[in-house]
């Protein structure tokens, strides 16, 4: 199913939590909210679920406006970070209550369970009490529930943030596994930008409830909207080097460094600009445009992490080990054409 | 050495407490098996002089216990099941719903809990004269349809529930009523258990509000009709004390089965969960 986002704003008494958003989200696809905490991802979530109302704007399933629906009739299935399972009943009691509300016989009900249980890896778990399983079991369970009643769409806020590292990584291979098997279209709710390039088919990223973008994992990677995006995706985070541009040059605060690059060529004189540059966009060339000093270097096997100095700034990069860096070494780096951009100081925009 | 001696004085006092909270049990206990002539004796003996059965029979053949045991379990049954009923209502409108004026409306119950029932006896007197219940069972059952206090328990319980408990349960398509019942009401037992309890107690000990509102032998609880020996049939108080004790012991067995969740409950309510 096609979720569409048409101007959502929603306001609280004196906060305004996301404003003017507007998306389109594909039939069939996961797809990620990402943001640091407060962006209002969760809100966004809460109000696809109809748990909260809309201040303004409009969302659509498909071609149906479900803004005025209640919860209970808009077909969706959610996943609470805490899981939400019923304590006091078994997990197939759990995994059955909303058919029972939907008033499907008994028979069904229970091979509906059986089959989805199957889906989900519980099924011998069954008879258990949610007290009795584990955190990633109960995850399970709690998709199993969400996704028994055949929702239009599924929504996991925050699913595994209660989950430990390497149960992290199972779960998420596994909701991306589930979702791929049964083709429910998905909206994933994180804060982890290396969860989100890893399982979703697109990213919607967004800063204090305003959206940033929405593409592609790589294109968010590759090619960022603006400075808050490329800030926000990678590990380790991206080099900003501040300074300004002149005659086609770019000039560090203090003035000790300066790159001459076509790069920096129709780029209005004095605009204080940000160059940006991922750590692995480096190399190094005798002839390249920055001159630098190397800082540190720590050894990561085939690769090095290099801090180099240039000008007043410092920045890492990755080098080959066998270039044989050494601290106070004096040498010239060159940019490649990935994963380098400019953007505006003040504003965050994207120039190059 | 000083701690040894503060433990000393702690119990002391314990146990002195102790005596004092049991004596008149005791007491009762030992004088449903005396004579009438050492039940008046001066200074008086500590233990009857002989195990007999007496006293009991003769009580009993006194006055209908068995129909005033019988007014009591059905008062009993109807005032705990509908409080319990209102209650759970209530708290689940306290705790969930929102409606204007919720937290002032909650605030000013909880403010009448400090008015004791015995400042409204006469306008509940009055009430149940002019509904025309005077004398009648539904007078006892009435005004103990609900209570702001296990409202207040249960409210305390209800607030501790996540919300998204909630929401999922709507979500999978559940009403406010289904989700009360088939997902608050299990997981709210212990809390449950407490108030069934505290009621029940209280419903079977109540004696002022029966002793206003019945005056016929055939509707009186058991706690006012253990008056029948003291004014209707002049003062029997060996007879009194055997009666009260087949009264009491039922109670005093389910406080003792029931004590840790009465204690538990009421400890749990006040502290949000």
């Amino acid at each position: 199913m096609r979720v569409v986002l048409d101007h959502i704003t929603k306001r609280f008494a004196d906060v305004t939590a996301v404003s003017d958003f507007s998306a389109t989200l594909n039939d069939g696809e996961l797809v990620c909210l990402l943001g640091p905490s407060g962006c209002g991802k969760s809100t966004l979530l809460n109000m696809l679920s109809g748990i909260l109302p809309v201040s303004d704007g409009k969302i659509f399933f498909d071609d149906e406006d479900v803004t005025m629906l209640p919860p209970e009739q808009r077909g969706i299935g959610l996943v609470f970070q805490n899981y939400a399972l019923y304590p006091h009943m078994t997990v197939l009691g759990n995994i059955c209550f909303p058919l029972e509300t939907q008033h499907v016989p008994k028979e069904e009900r229970l091979a509906r369970a059986n089959e989805i249980a199957k889906l989900v890896h519980v099924d011998m778990l069954m008879n258990r009490r949610p007290a009795e399983l584990s955190g990633g079991q109960q995850q399970r369970v709690a998709i199993a529930r969400a996704l028994v009643k055949n929702p239009r769409l599924l929504l996991l806020d925050e699913p595994l943030s209660n989950l430990d590292a390497r149960l992290r990584l199972e779960m998420r291979e596994e909701i991306r596994r589930i979702q791929q098997r049964t083709g429910v279209t998905t909206i994933f709710v994180t804060h982890d930008q290396e969860e989100a390039m890893s399982i979703s088919d697109h990213i919607v990223l967004m800063k204090l409830g305003v959206l940033q973008q929405n593409d592609l994992p790589q294109n968010l990677y590759n090619e960022p909207a603006n400075q808050f995006v490329a800030d926000f995706l990678g590990n380790p985070p991206i080099n900003n080097l501040p300074g300004t541009v002149s005659g086609g040059a770019f000039i560090t605060e203090e003035g000790d460094g300066v790159v001459k690059m076509p790069l920096f060529e129709g780029i209005a004189d004095g605009r204080k600009v940000n160059l940006s540059v991922r750590s692995e966009s480096f190399v190094l060339d005798p002839d390249g445009p920055l001159a630098c000093e190397v800082t540190r270097v720590y050894q990561m096997g085939k690769e090095e992490m290099a801090y180099f100095k240039l000008g007043e700034c410092d920045f890492r990069a990755y080098i080959d080990a066998d270039e044989g860096l050494k601290v106070g070494n004096r040498v010239r780096l060159n940019l490649k054409k990935r994963g380098v951009f400019v953007f505006d100081r003040e504003t965050g925009e994207r120039i190059k | 050495m000083e701690r040894k001696f503060s433990k000393f004085l702690i119990y002391l006092v314990l146990i002195l407490g102790a005596i004092i909270m049991l004596l008149p049990f005791f007491w009762m206990f030992t004088s449903a098996f005396k004579t009438t002539q050492e039940i008046n004796r001066f200074p008086p003996d500590m233990f009857p002089s002989h195990i007999s059965l007496n006293n009991f029979q003769r009580a009993f053949a006194m006055a209908p216990f068995a129909k005033y045991f019988v007014n009591s379990v059905i008062v009993m049954v109807c005032s705990v099941g509908l409080t319990t009923f209102t209650s759970i209502l209530a708290a689940f409108a306290f705790s969930r719903l929102r409606f204007p004026g919720r937290n002032a409306i909650f605030s000013s119950l909880v403010a009448l809990m400090m008015i004791p029932f015995e400042m409204l006896i006469i306008t509940n007197y009055t009430t149940i004269v002019d509904l025309g219940l005077w004398d009648t069972l539904p007078a006892l059952i009435l005004p103990f349809t609900s209570s702001i206090f296990y409202t207040y328990i249960l409210r305390n319980f209800f607030d501790s529930v996540s919300d998204s408990l909630y929401w999922s349960a709507r979500i999978d398509g559940s009403s406010n009523w289904r989700y009360l019942w088939k997902v608050m009401v299990p997981m709210a037992r212990p809390s449950l258990t407490t108030i069934i309890l505290l009621n029940a107690l209280a419903s079977w000990n109540s004696f002022m509000w029966p002793m206003y509102v019945i005056s016929s032998d055939a509707n009186r609880t058991l706690p006012w009709g253990l008056q029948v020996f003291t004014t209707e049939a002049g003062s029997y108080p060996e007879l009194l004390m055997a009666a009260s004790t087949v009264v009491v012991v039922p109670v005093i067995i389910l406080f003792l089965f029931a004590r840790k969740y009465i204690v538990r409950g009421v400890a749990r309510g006040g502290l949000k969960g």
